[in-house]
This record gives structure tokens, C-alpha cells and sequence, in this order.
């Protein structure tokens, strides 16, 4: 029962997870991207267009990750080469992205209202691991986009910290000026954060759209993209803070299923608005070591 | 330079609009195997076809007016606003709980609409306070409060302020002491007294802005917050202004929709407005008579894209798709690498978006911070 619960949790907070590892890169690299919930959500649209074909999940998340990639380009080539405001950018993308989708899930599939049924993401069974009582179900018996998640968050936080890339990848954020005497390509490095940002978002819809639901509808992010950007700053821009937030997040979603099954009369946006509210929360914790990116959201421009 | 350019720049944006529209209803209408002649038509004939069509239009702008204003009030002043959508969902909260929970009394529609006022002043009050106190910028707190204000209105109509019957999510009928009078009962009963209240109070934020010592100081802070500071203006104070002003306008905005158009307070009460409004904002350039168009071709957009979806069998949700393709568009137009096309002179007299990088800069500098991962 607790292990369900669990491993639905975990699975729950995987597309979040994917999401707001993504998009604390691009943070981390000077860039904010509102646009977030629209690129996951164009992952989830091509994720169902091409599930049903032949490939069957395996090429639902590759095209996922094609149209995360694709989205977050237009987002790059404006924002960053052009120099257009990120915010305004990001909520263009956010409204393109949800019309643009609905639209076009209505021109395919037509609005007779009977749900798609999508080929789901199938559980990778670790030898051995799985059979670990409690934790061995939670962990090792999941699909391989959750493994994906957990696999970044180490990475992540070692490729930040401790790698020289990492190091450039935060000057970006930081002081970009500075980057860019140093001869590095500021601009250039940024697309090419944001493109890697836009694969993971993309992947993010395909875990969505291909998990246990199965199912794609319109504006099935649900807030999911805001939500993701939320636990980038819940987590104070560290992969592992990120972790944190993001299964906060999904035992939440997972105890709102629980508590809507059962007779507890606890009202469930409760739980919805719960993570919410611990962000506002955490942002009001002294800050320690971590903070912003110091540009982050600053336009930059070469000279 | 040549002095058309200008005026083709300034207008450039509303014709794209309207040709994107066109030719994303022709476009998908044609990917779904459909006439996409009779989608624009449809578009088209919904918007505008009729007197009747046409009350419909400007019944819908209201909203997007008011919540266009409250952004374009904040963009101006150097508040990037995303939460309108949050403040327009408590002001309707608000006066949905003063409107069905106390009385029936005389002027209980007026009690509504200032309950409308504070809710969305006290909620656009809390990213306030974390900019000013926290230096966190409001770009991800209200954002964060569009979603609570979400649940708890969903909350709300499925708790304490469900109808009696306890059938649907959604609150009991406003009582007709609480209701918007009619302009015209005998000819259009839709055209509610919210509509000259939104236009008065349009013209009263551009006079506000723009003939006022507070606007100025306003505008001033949204240009370059440091030089406001430096000429002694007092930034803090005006900025918590501003952001309360922005939230009562956006929070009116949903008092008005709830005491003037649907009379009930149910779940997904508003679709978005919050967020079409920074389009509307945009599109309009940040003024006031723009600002007032861009809210009727939204709307307009908006009830075309109902009939072209019962006729032509194109999905109403593409009417968003263009809202975004306007927005970019209209970003796009604005970006640094493209407004060394335009005449220097007639951009500077345009107002400025708020850069992102501005935006934390009336803050205090953030908690202080040890460089320990540099």
C-alpha cells in the first residue's frame, strides 16, 4: 500500500522532475524560460501523434524530444540572438503552444470526445534491485524516463560543480560580460543550453502523456511547466533541491488521488495548493549559500 | 529616414495580428480536411455579423480590458505582472462570497465590486512584499499565486460557497441586488454597467500615467529605477502603489464578470484572461487607446472562433494560438536586433517594456550571499 503510493509518487513527480532539471540549466545560464509548460506541452502533443504509429513509445519520446527541442529553439533564436524579452517570449510560447495543440488534436482525432488511448511506457524490472523489500519497488521497477530523472540529478549536480563546462555554463548566468572577454561565445552557449533544456521538457510530456494514463488532452501539462519552474526556485537552483520539490510535488498529486478515493474530508486543493504555497515559503527562508544566477533574466546584448 | 516607416511600425503589429488570425483558422481548418474559406467567414461573421454578434464582442472584451489595464499600468511602471490572472479570479471570490453570503442588500452590487477591489490589492500586495522586503522577483510569485487563487476558488464552489442544492461546483445565483444594472434592458440584456466603468477607468489610468506626479514618478521607476532613485522619488512606496493598483484593477475586473455577465462563481472561471491580458497589453503598446483596441480584437477573436467552431468545425481553442502568435510577433518586433530598422526618434517616444533586468533593480540588492560555489 505505502509502496504504491510511493512508486506512483515518484513516477508523478518525473515529469516535473525532467522539466525543472532543464530548465535549472537555462536559469543557471542567464535565462528564464516562462515558456516551459508550452514546450512540455508540445512534447506531450507529439508524443500521442506518435505513439500510435509502428514505433510505438520508444518513438513517441523521441518525437517528444524532437519537438521540446524545436520549440526551445524558436525560444532561443528570439530571445537570445535577437535579443527579444524573455518573459513575453515565454508566455507567447506558453499561449502558441496551447492553442496551437488544441487545434491541432481537434484536426486529427476530431471532437467526438472519446479519449486517446496511447501505448504506455513500459516498466523496466531491475534484476535483483526490484526485489529489495520497500525500496525496491519505489526505485527499480519503474519506466526508463523515471530512471532518466534520477540518473540527472547526480550528474547534474557533479557537471555543475565540479566540471570546468559546469563552471562556463554558470558564468553565463552569472556574468555574462565577464564570459564573453574571456572569448567565450555567450550567446551560442546559451542555445545550446536551452536546446538541451527543450529536449528534457520534451521528454517531460512524454512521461506525462505515455505513463500509466496513457492519454493526451488538451492542455494536459495542466500547470505542470509553471509548476516545474517553481521547483527551480524551491530548490534553489541545485539538482538535489530540485529532487526535493519535485517529489513534494508528486506525493502531493499522489495524495490528492489517495485522499479522493477515500472518506477523509480534506478538500484536495488543499494538496494542489500546498506546494505552491511551501515555495512562496521557501523563497522566504534566508537564502545561505545559494541564490539567483545574478543575470538571470537580463538581456544580453554583444557589443 | 523614411518617415512612412514609422507609422507602418506602429501598426504593423494589430494588421499581422489580423492576418495571423485569418490564416491559422484557413490553416488548420485545411490540416483537418475542412473549408477554410467558411472558417474565415465563420470567424469573421461570429465577430461582427451581427448588432447582436457585436454586443457579444464587447460583452467579452471587459475582462481582457480590465486585466489588460491592471498589466499595462505595471509594465509601465516596471512591475512585470504575470498575476493578473490570480487577482481577476480573488476579486471574483470576493465578491461572490459578499454577494451570496450576506444580505440581500441595497447596494450589494456596489459592495461586491469593492470587495473585488481589495481582494486583488491585498493579493497583488504578497509579491509586493518579496520584492521589496525579499528582493524576489514577481515574475515567479505571481505566478505562483495565479495557482492558489485557482484552487481556492475551486475550493470555494465545492465547500463553502457550493449552491444549497449542493449539485454542481459552482456558487447560487447572484440575487438581483447584486447584479450589474443593464445599460439597454430592452434591446441587448448582455450590455451591463461594468462596460462604461472599464472605459472610465482605461481613460483614468492614461491620464493617471501620463498627467500626474505620481505617473511620472511611476514611469520614471519603470524606465530606470537607479536614476528614479538618485532624483529622490520615493520608489518603494510607489511601487507597493503600483502593484496594489495593478491588482485592484485585474480584481474589478472579476467582480465585474461575476456581478455583470455569469452571475455565479463556478471552477475555470476565467480561461486565461490573466494571461491573454499581457498580450492585450502588449499589442496595445502600452497605451491606453491600444490597450482598448487590442481588447475588443481579442474578443472579437474570441466569439468568431465559437461560431467557426459549430460551423466549420475549427477548434475555438486556436483563437489562444493566436494570441501567442501575436504576442510574438509582437516581441519579436520589439527585440534590439530589429528596432535599429525602425526611425530612433519615433521609438523613444514609445513606451518601454520593463526589461526583466530591471525588474529586480528597485529592489533591494537580494539576502546577502557568500560567493562560496563561485
Amino acid at each position: 500500500m505505502i509502496t504504491d503510493f510511493l512508486a506512483s509518487g515518484l513516477a508523478l513527480s518525473t515529469p516535473i522532475l525532467l522539466a525543472a532539471l532543464g530548465e535549472l540549466l537555462v536559469e543557471r545560464a542567464g535565462v528564464l524560460n516562462i515558456g516551459l509548460e508550452g514546450v512540455m506541452l508540445c512534447g506531450a502533443f507529439a508524443a500521442a501523434v506518435a505513439a500510435p504509429s509502428a514505433g510505438g513509445s520508444v518513438a513517441g519520446v523521441a518525437a517528444a524530444a524532437l519537438a521540446g527541442l524545436a520549440v526551445a529553439l524558436v525560444f532561443g533564436a528570439v530571445v537570445v540572438r535577437l535579443g527579444a524579452d524573455q518573459i513575453i517570449v515565454g508566455t507567447a510560447i506558453n499561449l502558441l503552444a496551447l492553442g496551437g495543440t488544441g487545434a491541432l488534436y481537434r484536426a486529427v482525432y476530431g471532437e467526438t470526445g472519446t479519449s486517446l488511448v496511447l501505448p504506455t511506457l513500459p516498466r523496466l524490472r531491475v534484476p535483483l534491485l526490484a526485489d529489495i523489500p520497500f525500496a525496491g519497488p519505489i526505485l527499480f521497477d519503474q519506466h526508463a524516463l523515471v530512471f532518466l530523472g534520477l540518473w540527472l540529478v547526480p550528474l547534474l549536480s557533479l557537471f555543475l560543480g565540479r566540471t570546468g563546462l559546469g563552471l562556463r555554463l554558470r558564468s553565463l548566468g552569472d556574468h555574462p560580460r565577464a564570459a564573453a572577454s574571456l572569448g567565450l561565445p555567450v550567446q551560442r552557449d546559451r542555445v545550446v543550453v536551452i536546446a538541451l533544456a527543450g529536449i528534457l521538457a520534451g521528454l517531460a510530456g512524454a512521461a506525462l502523456a505515455l505513463s500509466s494514463a496513457g492519454t493526451f488532452v488538451e492542455g494536459v501539462t495542466a500547470g505542470r511547466g509553471f509548476v516545474a519552474l517553481a521547483v527551480v526556485v524551491f530548490g534553489r537552483w541545485s539538482p538535489w533541491g530540485v529532487l526535493l520539490g519535485s517529489l513534494l510535488f508528486g506525493v502531493a498529486s499522489a495524495l490528492q488521488f489517495q485522499f479522493q478515493a477515500t472518506a477523509i474530508r480534506i478538500p484536495y486543493q488543499v494538496f494542489l495548493m500546498l506546494p505552491y504555497l511551501l515555495t512562496l515559503a521557501a523563497l522566504l527562508l534566508p537564502a545561505g549559500v545559494a541564490r539567483a544566477p545574478l543575470a538571470l533574466g537580463a538581456r544580453y546584448e554583444r557589443d | 529616414m523614411n518617415r512612412a516607416l514609422p507609422l507602418l511600425a506602429r501598426i504593423a503589429p494589430a494588421l499581422l495580428a489580423v492576418a495571423t488570425a485569418l490564416g491559422l483558422a484557413a490553416l488548420v481548418a485545411g490540416f483537418g480536411g475542412r473549408d477554410p474559406g467558411r472558417a474565415v467567414e465563420a470567424l469573421l461573421r461570429g465577430s461582427l455579423g451581427s448588432a447582436e454578434n457585436v454586443a457579444d464582442t464587447i460583452v467579452r472584451a471587459m475582462p481582457l480590458l480590465f486585466t489588460g489595464i491592471a498589466v499595462m499600468l505595471a509594465f509601465r511602471s516596471g512591475i512585470f505582472n504575470i498575476g493578473a490572472e490570480g487577482q481577476f479570479l480573488v476579486g471574483a471570490l470576493a465578491a461572490a462570497t459578499v454577494a451570496t453570503r450576506l444580505g440581500p442588500f441595497p447596494g450589494q452590487a456596489l459592495a461586491a465590486l469593492i470587495a473585488g477591489v481589495l481582494a486583488g490589492a491585498a493579493w497583488a500586495a504578497v509579491p509586493a512584499l518579496f520584492r521589496i522586503r525579499r528582493g524576489v522577483s514577481e515574475v515567479i510569485t505571481t505566478i505562483l499565486l495565479n495557482f492558489v487563487a485557482l484552487y481556492l476558488v475551486s475550493f470555494a464552489v465545492n465547500g463553502p460557497l457550493q449552491e444549497q442544492s449542493r449539485t454542481y461546483p459552482q456558487s447560487d445565483p447572484l440575487p438581483a441586488v447584486a447584479e450589474l444594472w443593464r445599460l439597454a434592458p430592452a434591446t441587448d440584456d448582455r450590455l451591463h454597467a461594468g462596460i462604461p466603468l472599464a472605459l472610465a477607468l482605461a481613460v483614468a489610468t492614461g491620464a493617471l500615467l501620463s498627467r500626474t506626479s505620481l505617473g511620472l514618478r511611476l514611469r520614471a521607476a519603470g524606465l530606470n529605477a537607479d536614476a528614479a532613485r538618485v532624483a529622490g522619488f520615493p520608489v518603494v512606496r510607489d511601487l507597493a502603489l503600483a502593484f496594489a493598483l495593478s491588482g485592484a484593477i485585474a480584481g474589478l475586473g472579476g467582480a465585474v464578470e461575476l456581478t455583470g455577465v455569469t452571475h455565479r462563481l463556478f471552477e475555470k472561471f476565467s480561461p486565461g484572461y490573466g494571461y491573454t491580458a499581457i498580450a492585450v497589453a502588449l499589442l496595445g503598446g502600452l497605451r491606453v487607446p491600444g490597450v482598448v483596441a487590442a481588447a475588443l480584437f481579442f474578443a472579437a477573436l474570441g466569439a468568431g472562433a465559437n461560431l467557426m467552431e459549430r460551423s466549420a468545425g475549427v477548434s475555438a481553442v486556436l483563437a489562444v494560438a493566436v494570441q501567442g502568435a501575436t504576442l510574438l510577433a509582437v516581441a519579436v518586433m520589439g527585440a534590439p536586433a530589429l528596432a535599429r530598422w525602425f526611425d530612433r526618434s519615433a521609438e523613444a517616444t514609445e513606451p518601454t517594456i520593463p526589461s526583466a533586468s530591471s525588474v529586480g533593480a528597485t529592489a533591494p540588492p537580494p539576502v546577502p550571499t557568500t560567493e562560496a560555489r563561485g
